[in-house]
């Protein structure tokens, strides 16, 4: 007999960001060879499965007993000791053995022994206790449990808590008690203003909000899927004379503070409307409505008055103030950042509209405005600077001197501001390195790891010449080799082992990398490239058998076999073409063309000859082909499928 | 429609019904109810506790004269502290709500993810911000460690804002405008208090003397916490003294900070004295009640 399987963990409101991790957890979760389909909203995670066996099957266990030679006294003791009779038992060998049958166990006393440990095993981010210090831990405290395997309930107890069969609805519109079958319970959640599936929840969201004219945010929706059970969008109002505030403090205000979506009309511009999405059924009065534009219109309040508070004194006059804010315990105020920042900015030629963006960068952290909206850093000082008469260049480098805020952000727009946004970055992380904040394992409070990527990105994509190696030292050189390689490789898409043999082959600057990663991605998939690749391994392995290092005078005609000539052409020929074209594609193109010649050499040509001058010259031969062909990439760290075997220095 | 104390009352005894001694108001000065000893000690240790009081908080910082709607240097918060914590506790909450004359089935309530920490207390929770009608009307913290110490119990915290609560209640837009009693506005009980306070706080408050008082505040607090190991009679040791003189140095610091004079070096330092002086105390406090639970 096959049954169905329920398990309701109702707790208290689960933050939402944390929910699909946790139930990507559960959805691994064994439940008898069946895999189970998983559900959640903030007061409940549901794992649901079909077709469990309702018992394991029976099996046969031998139980080795005594040697025969023991005797029949041995026997009969160990045969008891089993719980058989001695007739029971069969001869093995040289000794007693029994054959026990095993039954197969219910699958309900399999369940009731695991699902506690799978419950309070989901790892989250930071747990509670809520009963005392010894009780369970869980993200918030778990208040009910439905636990159902076919129509039975699976016995099991958390922090006081029993399973059973009753669930709970909405916590304003539903029942507080409910009880369910597997059948009824999805449907008995949905009357009582539970819509279990996320993508319901999701899909009613959107599709409201759009109706109501709402600018779609993906993570706003997806923030609001999981602190919602019955999600139902509402439309506000707000007065149009706000409009005169900068659309990024509105629309911040808006998303990030309230949870609203804004709106716009056609060309991109606010109206003076929001969309909230309410965790509730409707709003037949209008008092949601209402309440939450009052809310908003106190906070378009707040900083509307920031706004003119802080225009009493310009950004140049607050450079003073930022001795006053702390940048880092160990590493002192803004201010000294700042004159950290605008020295590095000049170190990195930087010109006067750069330098003056980095004195004033900081300056809006003591702003009103920004202490209210933090996450408006940059931007702020950004406006601020405009309307204060800083020349465009400055004030657009200080509003986005903070990007990329994530791999999908872009680089800032202007020279100025990517200079900028480089040296205060660089400076956080040299900071930080030179007084042991280094980041360990997912601990890395002061986000280095997001700042050296931005280091990185900014390199890459505006193309700046910087070497890593004038901007980083010591260990934070190998820090940003991390990221360095993480972004070709997870941000761009390159293949680990292409980024492995081009930073194998020396890392310049990184605009430099990216082109010689293009290039090998171009010319890989061509025929005579990874076979040329394996060869290469090849002629790594004998150089090194060989512990020959170089400086045999080699010539044409020193070659007596015609596979060695052409090599040693071929060889002339790439040399040349990478000094004409010194265009990478071409001279890796070339480079892969030479794959017969080197297979013809293998071929026909034993290296380790006899006589010491052949062998020098041979080995010479495969010494410059292996240094000039590793200018770009090195080829050994290329992965190839199927590759040549190496038989060593012999063939 | 409900004056402001009105609905104080209302919230008071509609936990005063649910098991909860009325406190009133500590007398130092504390910057959030959490800080009152009613709360920061009495959540320590095992014995079974409730409480509920509405604490004026001081926050010299927040001061704006008066001339911000929604911003001020006082403010009262209604604390309530369930220890243990029952297990229909947001139920519980939710009909302190309906008391307070709020229909649930009409508005729209959030319980949105907000850890509380306090690094100058040693003390942390985890818990939520409710929010009505896209409104923060409390913060709900289940207690984990406070002084430093694991909560034998996790008690629940219960922190109304009641200016905002009220604002919201009488559908005003300043706080100012609230109804404290009868034709009694907020601003005729508070205003002064707004203002004074805030040209003392930002103004003429005598930096020199305040450090000087501080030092005072603290060396009166290190030598009562030194004092206890060696005196005989546990129970009768001014442990609770010593932790008025932690509020003091709180206070001292935040009106330091307001005044503008705690730089950025000495910021850190300062704060780790005072949360020495939390921690120290609450691990006295906890010896003690154990000591009494013994004896």
């Amino acid at each position: 007999m096959s049954l169905d399987f329920l398990l309701e963990i109702g707790t208290e409101e689960i933050p939402h960001w944390m929910i699909p991790g946790a139930s990507a957890q559960l959805a691994k979760m064994d439940l008898l060879g069946v895999t189970p389909s998983v559900d959640a909203t903030p007061r409940r995670l549901v794992v649901r499965a079909q077709g469990l066996p309702d018992r394991t099957p029976d099996s046969e266990q031998v139980v080795k007993g005594p040697p025969i030679t023991a005797g029949d006294k041995a026997a009969e003791g160990f045969a008891k000791k089993q719980g058989a009779d001695a007739s029971a038992l069969r001869k093995a060998g040289n000794y007693y053995e029994l054959v026990k049958k095993v039954s197969g166990r219910a699958a309900i006393d399999i369940l009731a022994e695991s699902l506690h440990a799978a419950i309070l095993g989901i790892q989250w981010p930071k747990t509670m206790y809520w009963t005392d210090r010894s009780g369970p831990r869980f993200i918030r405290p778990i208040r009910w449990l439905v636990a159902l395997l076919g129509d039975q309930v699976i016995p099991i107890e958390i922090g006081g808590v029993r399973s059973g069969n009753v669930t709970r609805g909405h916590r304003i519109l539903g029942a507080s008690s409910i009880p369910v079958t597997i059948a009824t319970y999805e449907s008995e959640l949905r009357k009582n203003f539970v819509i279990l599936a996320a993508h319901e929840r999701r899909h009613k969201i959107e599709k409201e909000c759009a109706d109501l004219g709402a600018k779609l945010d993906g993570d706003l929706v997806e923030t609001l899927t999981y602190i919602t059970e019955f999600p139902t969008a509402i439309r506000g109002d707000f007065d149009p004379a706000y409009l005169a505030l900068p659309a990024e403090v509105l629309t911040t205000v808006m998303r990030h503070h309230q949870k609203y979506f804004s709106v716009e009309n056609p060309p991109g511009m606010l109206e003076p409307n929001f969309v909230a999405v309410m965790n509730t059924a409707g709003d037949p009065e209008g008092l949601v409505k209402h309440g939450n534009e009052r809310v908003l219109k106190a906070r378009f309040n707040d900083a509307r008055f920031f706004w003119n508070v802080d225009q009493a004194r310009k950004l140049a006059d607050r450079v003073d103030d930022l001795a006053k804010v702390t940048f880092q315990a160990k590493l002192g105020s803004y201010k000294e950042k700042t004159d950290r920042v605008v020295a590095l900015v000049k170190e990195l030629g930087g010109d006067a509209n750069a330098q003056r963006a980095a004195l004033l960068c900081k300056c809006d952290l003591t702003t009103e405005m920004v202490k209210e909206f933090t996450d408006l850093q940059g931007v702020v000082g950004g406006l601020y600077a405009t309307a204060q008469g800083e020349p465009e260049a400055v004030s657009r480098a200080i509003y986005e001197h903070y990007e990329p805020l994530s791999m999908d952000d872009s680089i800032p727009s202007t020279r100025e501001g990517q200079i900028l946004a480089l040296a205060d970055k660089l400076d956080t992380l040299r900071g930080c390195f030179a007084v042991g904040l280094i980041p360990s394992g997912s601990k890395d409070p002061f986000a280095l790891r997001r700042a050296a990527q931005g280091v990185v990105k900014i390199l890459v994509e505006a193309k700046l010449d910087y070497q890593l190696s004038q901007l980083a030292q010591g260990e934070l050189v190998e820090f940003m080799m991390d990221r360095v390689k993480y972004y070709f490789r997870e941000v761009r898409g390159f293949k680990y082992d292409e980024v492995n043999a081009v930073l194998a082959a020396g890392c310049w600057t990184l605009a430099d990398v990216e082109a010689r990663l293009t290039a090998l991605a171009e010319v890989r998939p061509t025929e005579n490239f990874e076979p040329l690749a394996a060869s290469f391994k090849r002629i790594r392995n004998i150089l090194k058998q060989s512990g020959y290092t170089g400086g045999e005078r080699i010539l044409e005609e020193d070659f007596e076999q015609d596979a060695e000539k052409e090599l040693y052409r071929e060889l002339e020929r790439v040399v040349k073409v990478a000094t004409d074209s010194r265009e990478y594609r071409t001279t890796l193109a070339a480079t892969a063309s030479t794959r017969p010649s080197v297979d013809r050499f293998f071929d026909k040509v034993m290296v380790m000859d006899e006589s010491p001058i052949v062998r020098a010259r041979r080995l010479e031969l495969l010494y410059r082909i292996n240094m000039h062909f590793s200018t770009i990439a090195d080829f050994s760290e290329i992965v190839t499928s199927g590759a040549a075997q190496d038989a060593g220095a012999s063939k | 429609m409900d004056t402001f104390q009105d609905t104080v009352l209302k919230l008071k005894h509609y936990w005063a019904e649910r098991g909860a001694i009325l406190q009133e108001p500590y007398d130092v000065e504390v910057g959030a109810g959490t800080m009152c000893p009613e709360t920061f000690l009495r959540v320590l240790g095992p014995k079974p506790y409730r409480v509920a009081y509405v604490q004026p908080s001081r926050r010299p910082a927040d001061g704006r004269y008066g001339e911000n709607p929604n911003r001020l240097y006082k403010h009262q918060q209604l604390q309530v502290i369930l220890k243990p914590t029952p297990d229909d506790v947001i139920d519980q909450y939710l009909g302190s709500l309906k008391a307070i004359g709020i229909d649930l089935s009409k508005h729209d309530i959030k319980f949105e993810e907000d850890n509380w920490e306090s690094p100058t207390l040693g003390a942390w929770g985890i818990g939520w911000q409710v929010m009505l009608d896209g409104l923060e009307i409390t913060q709900f913290t289940y207690f984990q460690q406070c002084g430093g110490i694991d909560l034998d119990l996790a008690p629940a915290e219960l922190t109304y804002g009641l200016e905002r609560l009220c604002a919201f209640l009488q559908n005003v837009e300043s706080v100012f405008d609230i109804e404290w009693a009868p034709g009694v506005k907020y601003s005729e009980v508070r205003m002064a208090d707004e203002i004074q306070f805030s040209v003392y706080n930002f103004e003429t408050a005598n930096v020199e003397r305040l450090w000087r008082l501080l030092a005072e505040h603290e060396a009166e607090c290190k030598e009562l916490l030194a004092g206890y190991e060696k005196y005989p009679e546990k129970h009768r040791y001014p442990v609770l003294a010593a932790y008025d003189q932690v509020l003091k140095c709180s206070h001292l610091f935040n009106l330091l900070d307001a005044r503008g004079a705690i730089s950025v070096t000495e910021r850190v330092g300062v704060i780790k004295r005072v949360r020495d002086l939390a921690v120290g105390t609450a691990k006295i406090w906890a010896a003690q009640q154990s000591e009494g639970a013994a004896a």
